[in-house]
């Protein structure tokens, strides 16, 4: 059973300090390595801040673009792992060891995956 | 399709022609109500188990037994052990029906694999052990904390007490449509994101078992508090508390909360005659006739209180939690038959005890009501100011009913007709708001 955990936190402590190339801080580093030991680890990225999303809607054939995330909040999405676990439980107890679950928070959904279509050409 | 489990009051029995079969009927209908009672939750814990945790297929599979029992049980004679005769009846249909279904052909391989396995286990259906796992799993996947609150009591009451939809949605007040969409979500969420159907092992199951007792507490107070609603189902669902409550602290002994909360549940119910007035209005506890106590369910409580501490006091880190300290109040109230009598200062203690491991203003407010028995109506004013000025209350009708009544009995009757208004305009229960006009009635008369 694969799971999402999609990882929300405030933005502010990134956006202090512009031009610096952003580090991987210890804690974030010690997760995806133990997420790797429990082989559970499948993907993972971290996004760009959220000023630097665009988002997208084609209404009556029209496509409309906007500045920012889809919603406004003050939490806001940061990155992704997927993992693979036996059940909910498991992936709760890994989503509670993730960085973010202290002062952000980490949402958990199971992945019910999507058919692949013969490629094309 | 969430189906409902057949009526077993409904006789399908061949009309009696004699006494004698009018008797057989009877007795036949007798024992399957008595199985539907006794067994429907533990039959339906060990079905789930079997089917891979697929609710709907076990209670489409029990439903199916249910019916087939009113159909042979009249010609057959009633089975020796009813349990064990639904749960390989209903595993039978189960089966049937996954045959059926050969786009399962899988699952078929796994389940008669499993069948295999477990008929040893099964064959010993009438013994406990087995059965209480199967409960124990089931409770712990209803009230699985990834589940919203309301859901794990409507799929408590559904799988474990063998409630029906409709019975369950009275309970609660709510359209039979939205309780049956909150059963069928819940479902849903614990086979899409795959919530394990098992107890929790050791570390998360202090955490987990928490939750647990509060879904039942719950359903309790459900039954217990609600002022409308007919009074048979709310009945029903303090009955049903306390069962599961009961179940639990037999399969969780060395768990102190266990029996900490079939305490208190028990204590609490056994007052449930004395609680509302002839005139339907809540009595106070001093103002109850205490001769409608249950003294035998008083008896129970306090057995499963003691048991509680022993528990408490065999853990490493002798610890009391919520439901032994308030089920120790319900007792200090119960084992008085004066109420003139009561240990107010012991009580005081104890809500203190209460509020440092689950701070809350309620516990100080009671707290306060203690300390004005023991101590006089001044002293208690004293501590109703500070809450009130700390402003957590607000908008909490019991807050100025509790200065009301210290200020009625300081004499203070203008300032306390203003308090009994103030509760009055905050209050939506019926049976509290004629308390309430009533006594508002007395300071001005």
């Amino acid at each position: 059973m694969r799971y999402m955990l999609l990882i929300y936190g405030e933005e502010a402590a990134q956006e202090e300090a512009p031009g610096e190339a952003p580090e991987i801080s210890p804690p974030w580093m010690e997760y995806t390595s133990w997420l790797l030991r429990e082989g559970i680890h499948t993907a993972g990225e971290r996004l760009a801040t959220s000023s630097s999303a665009t988002t997208v809607r084609v209404r009556d054939g029209a496509r409309l673009i906007t500045d920012g995330p889809y919603t406004e909040t003050k939490e806001v999405l940061g990155g992704y792992y997927i993992i693979e676990c036996d059940d909910l439980d498991q992936a709760l107890e890994a989503a509670a060891r993730c960085p973010a679950a202290f002062g952000g928070s980490v949402e958990v959904r199971p992945i019910i995956g999507m058919p692949v279509p013969a490629s094309a050409g | 399709m969430t189906s409902v489990a057949p009526e077993p009051g409904v006789a399908h029995a061949a009309a009696p022609e004699s006494g004698a079969a009018a008797r057989l009927a009877d007795e036949t209908n007798a024992a399957i109500e008595r199985a539907h009672r006794d067994a429907y939750g533990s039959v339906l814990a060990t079905l789930i188990r079997f089917l891979g945790g697929d609710f709907d297929a076990a209670e489409d599979a029990l439903a199916d037994a249910f019916a087939t029992a009113l159909e042979t049980w009249p010609r057959d004679g009633i089975p020796g052990n009813p349990a064990a005769w639904l749960t390989t009846a209903a595993r039978n249909r189960a089966l049937d029906r996954v045959r059926r279904d050969r786009r399962q052909a899988e699952k078929l391989v796994l389940l008669e694999r499993e069948l295999e396995a477990t008929e040893v286990a099964t064959m010993q259906l009438g013994t406990e052990g087995g059965l209480a796992d199967d409960r124990l799993r089931l409770i712990f996947t209803c009230c699985h904390p990834a589940l919203p609150l309301d859901a794990r009591v409507a799929l408590t009451l559904r799988t474990l007490g063998g409630l029906t939809t409709p019975e369950i949605a009275r309970a609660f007040l709510v359209p039979e449509a939205t309780l049956a969409q909150r059963l069928v979500r819940a479902k849903r969420k614990i086979r899409e994101a795959a919530i394990p159907y098992r107890v929790p092992p050791g570390p998360e199951l202090p955490e987990r078992l928490d939750g647990v007792l509060a879904t039942l507490y719950l359903v309790f107070n459900e039954g217990y508090l609600a002022s409308s609603g007919e009074a048979a189902v709310r009945h029903d669902l303090c009955a049903e508390a306390i069962r599961l409550a009961a179940l639990l602290a037999d399969l969780l002994p060395d768990r102190p909360e266990t029996h900490g909360l079939l305490a208190l549940l028990l204590l609490q119910d056994s007052r449930r005659e004395a609680r509302v007035g002839a005139d339907g209005s809540i009595a106070l506890l001093e103002d109850q006739n205490r001769s409608l106590w249950d003294r035998a369910e008083i008896a129970r409580g306090f057995e499963t209180l003691d048991r509680g501490f022993a528990a408490a006091a065999r853990l490493s880190h002798a610890f009391v939690g919520r439901y032994l300290l308030q089920a120790s109040i319900a007792a200090e109230h119960a084992r008085t038959v004066d109420g003139r009598q009561t240990d107010w200062r012991a009580i005081a203690t104890l809500y203190e005890a209460l509020a440092r491991i689950d701070p809350s203003p309620i516990v100080d407010l009671n707290r306060a009501v203690a300390i004005a028995q023991a101590d006089g109506p001044e002293a208690g004013l004293v501590l109703l100011d500070e809450i009130a000025a700390r402003g957590e209350l607000a908008g909490y009708h019991l807050l100025p009913a509790a200065r009301a009544d210290l200020l009625r009995r300081l004499g203070r009757l203008s300032e306390a007709a203003v308090e009994y208004e103030r509760a009055l305009a905050l209050s939506d229960n019926d049976a509290e708001r004629r308390f309430l006009e009533r006594r508002l009635a007395e300071t001005r008369s």
